[in-house]
């Protein structure tokens, strides 16, 4: 054991710092023109795509350059490297992987310059956790597909430019071999016959939308990937890093902000962090998220050393799912009334950003899979327990 | 950046392992519970044999002198056999001498600690309530020495321990006082606890004489890292011991059949293992870093060892009891194993703090 940085990361490292300096004041002195300036900046630096290869325009960043970049702006609160999340996040990677040299071409510029947003289209209106089971469908006619059915849940559609979707081209009411027959398309969110309908979540915002394919037609050359085998696609994972630690950083800053909270709150008179309960939760929370950065760290030096994950990685994204809702609420708990009222409201505290975040966390929990298929993941995956 | 083990502390385990897989099966584990003495004498002197006595001793006084990230490798696999010896008690008390002791002290007592002559343990508190310096009570009186009178309660493996490394104060001032079981005025009460794999007892010390160089001042600071240790041995068996819970558990969930499949298969209880799997990973990554803290980054260790304590105190005392009640009426039968880890984590819940204890010192050390 050894937590050590080697000579040439601690190098990387005050690069890293050296640039934040130079190219980002603190949160509260961000002003007009700051956000391009910057996406700029990162984007010359080569850190947006900072894990995809050097020959795609990525940064060729190995795993521990990559935490450590991750740490670095998540200490400092560092807005993202691109506009384009779900693009440098999923479809980026999925395309370097899969793609054609044609698409590659056609799209990574444009992700890692974050020209337009992307958006995934798994979910359908009947098909949720079990995505393999999904109905839209696509019938090849000559030199295109015809699509025909629906997407929802659908994060970012309603300002997203192109979507990467799982339609079914076989295997149509099969379910021993509902895996195979998935296609995985790249599609115009133009084209005729799309029609985007915005859903409002319970926050108030409309971040996601239910989409409509009325034989909307996609050439071939814009399949990602084998017809059949968009299975593969889903679970297609580039080698980046995946230990969680830029997201560890967030939660300790997270956390350090509650622990404010609650010296600054008060109840019957007195500071609520004199309360043994709340005293006790949130050093609970302290363990839990240093229980996730030392996980992380574990995880982390089997990947350097070459040895395959499993789902280990379970294990932190339902830490994470738990914290998130606990913390929201728990912050709603101690605020009382206060902390109920909405951002554009007097009285409201930090502009609302507790009422909001009791809100906001399906976002987080639910998005990547629920804590339930989590669970299911460990279960089967790493016990060996039968499938349900 | 490493969080992981040596090629060196991998054969340690292998050898931890092998040792405990051909030795202490438990149906031995069941013999040295239900026997007097608690533990097996040959199989402690095989301990010696190992080098494991004298793991973290160094080697000027007989020891092997490696750290406590080795030493977590073996405890974990004793937690994971529930291995019934005093080899914590004998460990800490060698980590106290080593820590504090005067050469002349290390010099008596070390050597033949390492070589399994000598067992030794700590008699730290005097009343419930948190493992910190107001719960040392037993009041010395100065004499060329000191003249202590007094009763220590709950004294981990008293009836095999032949010194009693016993803390008590005078006035304001705290001190340990190495007390040989055969000194005058001492007698001994052993007593099992629910979990038989851990042995208790009760040290009455009437007008006994501790000479001045058998006497070590203690300050706080000294006493939490003695606490800490304490925790960081305890955590690291619980690590085992909820693994195998783990094993028996999931197991079981694979073979019994119920409604027609095996009931690993149904949520309700593939979920309850999947939470276990989740804990003790990560009270096991919190108790590793604590560990590594002990010799590396000292300054580190009372959080990271009251993180971990904290969670796995909790942690383990709901894996205790899921192992049994995921196995139904079989799991509450004497025959059966899974109950043993039960009483494991009954046992391991309070020592050196719970996690009230544990959670209200990273609040204040977090400056709450």
């Amino acid at each position: 054991m050894d937590f050590e940085y080697t000579e040439e990361e601690e190098t990387f490292r005050k690069e890293v710092q050296g640039f934040l300096d130079e190219n980002l004041p603190p949160s509260d002195q961000r002003g007009k023109g700051f956000m391009s300036n910057w996406l700029t900046k990162v984007r010359e630096k080569r850190w947006v795509g900072f894990s995809w290869p050097p020959e795609v325009g990525g940064g060729g960043g190995n795993l521990m350059q990559q935490v450590i970049l991750k740490e670095e702006m998540s200490k400092r609160r560092a807005p993202p490297l691109g506009t384009c999340m779900m693009g440098l996040a999923w479809v980026g990677p999925a395309i370097i992987q899969y793609g054609t040299e044609e698409q590659k071409q056609r799209f990574i510029p444009d992700i890692l310059d974050s020209k337009y947003h992307w958006c995934t289209g798994y979910s359908e209106p009947n098909v949720g956790s079990d995505l393999a089971a999904l109905q839209c469908k696509a019938v090849r006619d000559g030199d295109h597909y015809v699509i025909n059915g629906t997407k929802i849940w659908t994060t970012l559609a309603p300002i997203a430019s192109w979507i990467s979707m799982l339609v079914r081209t076989d295997n149509f009411g099969d379910a021993d071999a509902k895996h195979e027959g998935i296609t995985a398309l790249l599609v115009k969110l133009e084209d005729p016959g799309i029609e985007i309908r915005p859903i409002e979540n319970m926050a108030g915002d409309k971040v996601f939308a239910q989409i409509f394919f009325d034989n909307v037609k996609v050439p071939v050359e814009n399949r990602l990937g084998d017809e059949g085998k968009g299975w593969a696609v889903t679970i297609s994972s580039l080698a980046s890093e995946r230990s969680s630690i830029g997201e560890v950083t967030s939660m300790y800053s997270k956390l350090e902000t509650l622990k404010s909270l609650i010296k600054t709150t008060e109840y019957n008179g007195k500071p609520a962090s004199e309360n043994p309960e709340v005293r006790r939760t949130v050093a609970r929370f302290e363990a839990k998220i240093e229980a996730m950065r030392l996980n992380g760290l574990r995880y982390l030096t089997r990947q350097i050393k070459g040895e395959p994950l499993s789902s280990e990685t379970s294990v932190n994204k339902l830490h994470r799912a738990s914290l998130e809702v606990e913390m929201s609420d728990f912050a709603l708990e101690v605020l009382g009334p206060a902390g109920l009222q909405l951002r554009e409201q007097g009285g409201s505290v930090d502009n609302g950003k507790w009422a909001n975040d009791a809100l906001d966390w399906p976002s987080v929990v639910i998005g990547g899979g629920t804590p339930n298929i989590q669970k299911n993941i460990v279960g089967e995956r790493i016990l060996g327990l039968p499938k349900d | 950046m490493n969080f992981g083990f040596t090629e060196e502390q991998t054969l340690l385990r292998e050898q931890a392992r092998r040792f405990l897989d051909d030795e202490a099966s438990m149906s031995v584990v069941r013999e040295l519970m239900h026997s007097d003495q608690g533990f097996s004498t040959a199989q402690w002197q095989q301990l010696a044999n190992l080098g494991w006595l004298g793991l973290i001793i160094d080697p000027d006084h007989g020891g092997v002198g490696l750290n406590w990230v080795d030493l977590i490798v073996v405890l974990e696999e004793m937690g994971r056999s529930l291995y019934p010896s005093p080899f914590i008690s004998t460990t800490l008390a060698a980590s106290v001498l080593g820590d504090l002791g005067s050469d002349e002290q290390k010099k008596d007592w070390l050597p033949r600690m390492a070589t399994g002559q000598q067992i030794a343990t700590l008699a730290l508190f005097d009343r419930h309530g948190d493992p910190i310096a107001d719960n040392i009570t037993l009041a010395a009186e100065e004499a060329d020495g000191l003249i202590l009178n007094g009763t220590k309660q709950f004294v981990a493996d008293a009836g095999s321990a032949d010194l009693f490394i016993t803390a008590c104060r005078s006035g304001d001032s705290l001190k340990l006082a190495l007390i040989p079981r055969t000194a005058e005025g001492v007698s001994v009460t052993a007593t099992a606890t629910m979990d038989r794999t851990k042995r208790t007892g009760l040290l009455e010390l009437s007008n006994v004489h501790v000479a001045a160089d058998d006497v070590i001042n203690l300050n706080n600071d000294d006493l939490s890292r003695i606490v800490d240790k304490g925790v960081v041995a305890i955590t690291a068996e619980m690590v085992g011991a909820g693994e195998q819970v783990l094993e028996i558990t999931t197991g079981y969930a694979r073979e019994r059949i119920q409604f027609g499949h095996p009931i690993g298969k149904y949520q309700g209880v593939k979920h309850a293992l999947a939470d276990i799997y989740v804990d003790v990973e990560s009270f096991k990554s919190l108790v590793y870093y604590a560990a590594w803290t002990i010799d590396h980054s000292p300054e580190e260790l009372s959080r990271s060892a009251s993180l971990a304590k904290a969670y796995a105190s909790d942690a383990f005392a709901e894996i205790g009891i899921n192992g049994v009640q995921l196995h139904g009426a079989i799991g509450f039968t004497e025959e059966y194993d899974i109950q043993l880890y039960l009483k494991r984590s009954k046992w391991a819940r309070p020592i050196f703090g719970d996690s009230d204890h544990h959670y209200e010192r990273v609040a204040r050390m977090a400056g709450l």
